[in-house]
């Protein structure tokens, strides 16, 4: 279990007036260094999107098991009205319309300000974007992979449904605060690092990019950062009792065949099926080429072990 | 600490997660209520490894084998549950449990994934004897109404 920090409570009255001054000059230097920078508007030159590549994209970074409406399942074509609730200890996140609908979704924005939100989460109107929408994984994302995605969701129909504004007490309802976040947790080197052969590579860029497998299965510290130290180990479940299991070498026993194998049909050595939130990813992860799987089981295979808790 | 620390610190930093309620269970109908799904689940999920083995193509196609198999499948979907989900038997409150408390608020929408299951174990009891293939073909479907169940109702591992 976390400890609260309580220490920064704990100042005295005389100790609150001049931190306060200090403060709001911290704050303003602060608010500087942590705006939300877009990418720039050239980013995109001279690429082009291939929208059937897009939608391995699509099913790898598993933006319909967030955008899809609530209890809907994925089809061809799924419309992204949003309206899914993720409980989180800063309150409850309601994922947005991303539907090509111009007013409700995001039909009017350009490709730039798609890429800005899916890379560096930033929205169309300049703002921080919350990290439940996993861009810290998707920053990774090579830029042709990212253009295909966008090529593939302007083929998707457009819905009405307006999005919900999240439920947040403050201050976590100050995007602003979101900057000193990004530049503590927002990082672009991978974690598992060393002599990687191509289809661990491959592994790694689908785990720890498109996949953001460890957005569940890693645990985070008491800012809601993810802790690379203890990388796929395992993580209380945040819908719920429970724990996402611990993923790492040490502890995922099954083969290489095996772990594809589920992730292709959710079957288990011992012929149970994944359940809970699991269940969705391997929607996903169905859809992708045998070789992919086995590069993200090759990958997994070369997680250093943690034990955790 | 550094100064963007001290900046995010006193806005993120005053969350306690809440610590999990220790579970356990006193009654022994709970206890016995609960080991007797698990013992139908893995009968479950012991049939369905017969006709996974051949559908992964890890133990030759046998004609018998695999029409037992299914037939025990069918029987085992389509028999009385009702009495396996005791109440105070949820996860969170009885120890092993991994039922999700939605079971108790949901029963008719539980009862019609097990029918659900029930219609798939049919169609592979229909084709197990046939050959390999329409074998292959069937395992979708079965696995899938496993998975939609559990991915409502199950909690994961603690
Ligand atoms: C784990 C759930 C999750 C996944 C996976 C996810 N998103 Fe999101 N997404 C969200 C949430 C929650 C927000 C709202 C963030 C906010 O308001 O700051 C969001 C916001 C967005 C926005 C900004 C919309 C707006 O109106 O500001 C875009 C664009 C977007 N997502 C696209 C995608 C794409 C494309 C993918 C797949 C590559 C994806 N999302 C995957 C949860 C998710
Ligand atoms: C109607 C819902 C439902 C269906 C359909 C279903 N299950 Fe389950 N299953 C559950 C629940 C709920 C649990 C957790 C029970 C508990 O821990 O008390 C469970 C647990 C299990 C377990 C773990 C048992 C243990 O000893 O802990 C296995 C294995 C399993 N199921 C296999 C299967 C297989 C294989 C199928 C399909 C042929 C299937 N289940 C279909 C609801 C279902
Ligand atoms: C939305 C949360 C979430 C995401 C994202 C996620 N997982 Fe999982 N994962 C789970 C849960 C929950 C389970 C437990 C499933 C169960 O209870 O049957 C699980 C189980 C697993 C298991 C089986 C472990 C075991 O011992 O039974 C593997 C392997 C796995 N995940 C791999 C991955 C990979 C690879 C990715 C990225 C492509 C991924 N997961 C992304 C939530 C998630």
């Amino acid at each position: 279990m976390q400890e609260p920090d309580i220490g920064t409570c704990a100042l005295t009255a005389r100790g609150w007036i001049s931190a306060g001054l200090v403060g709001a000059a911290v704050v303003a230097a602060g608010l500087y260094v942590t705006r939300p920078v877009p990418l720039a508007a050239n980013t995109l030159d001279g690429l082009t999107g291939d929208a059937t590549a897009g939608a391995i994209v699509f099913a790898a970074s598993g933006c319909a098991s967030c955008h899809l409406a609530p209890g809907v399942d994925s089809g061809p074509a799924p419309a992204l009205p949003g309206g899914r609730k993720f409980a989180s200890p800063f309150g409850t996140f309601v994922a947005p319309n991303i539907s090509q609908d111009t007013e409700a979704g995001i039909g009017g924005w350009t490709d730039v300000q798609i890429a800005s939100a899916v890379l560096r989460g930033v929205g169309a109107g300049g703002e921080h974007l919350y990290p439940a929408f996993p861009y810290t994984s998707y920053g990774k994302a090579d830029l042709q992979d990212v253009v295909n995605l966008i090529a593939y969701l302007r083929t998707l129909p457009a819905d009405p449904t307006p999005s919900q504004p999240h439920e947040l007490a403050f201050p976590f309802n100050v995007r602003a605060s979101l900057g000193g976040w990004k530049l503590l947790f927002d990082r672009s080197d991978w974690v598992v690092t060393g002599d990687l052969t191509d289809q661990q590579q491959r592994g790694r860029y689908l785990v720890e990019a498109l996949g953001h497998c460890a957005e569940c299965h890693t645990p985070r510290n008491a800012l809601g950062g993810l802790d690379r130290d203890r990388w796929l180990s395992g993580a209380p479940n945040p819908s719920g009792p429970g724990r996402i299991p611990n993923i790492t070498s040490g502890n995922l026993t099954w083969s290489e065949g095996e772990i594809a194998e589920y992730l292709s049909s959710g079957f288990t050595p011992e012929f149970d099926t994944a359940g809970g939130s699991m269940a969705e990813v391997v929607k996903n992860t169905a859809q992708l080429t045998d070789a992919d799987r086995a590069a993200i089981a090759a990958y997994l295979k070369i997680v250093p072990a943690v034990t955790n808790p | 600490m550094t100064i963007l620390t001290r900046l995010i610190a006193p806005t993120f930093a005053v969350v306690c997660l809440a610590g999990g309620v220790a579970a356990q269970s006193a009654d022994p109908a709970v206890d016995a209520a609960i080991k007797a799904r698990h013992a139908h689940m893995d009968l479950l999920a012991y049939n369905l490894g017969t006709l996974g083995g051949m559908a992964q193509d890890k133990i030759p196609y046998d004609a018998t084998l695999a029409s037992a198999a299914a037939a025990n499948l069918a029987a085992l979907s389509h028999m009385d549950w009702t009495s396996y989900w005791v109440a105070g038997s949820e996860a969170g409150m009885a120890e092993g449990s991994r039922a999700l408390p939605a079971i108790w608020t949901g029963m008719e929408d539980f009862h019609a994934k097990q029918m659900a299951m029930a219609t798939a174990a049919d169609a592979m009891a229909a084709a197990a004897g046939t050959d390999l293939d329409a074998l292959k073909a069937a395992m979708g479907p079965l696995g899938g109404a496993c998975g939609d169940c559990h991915k409502t109702y199950r909690q994961p591992n603690n």
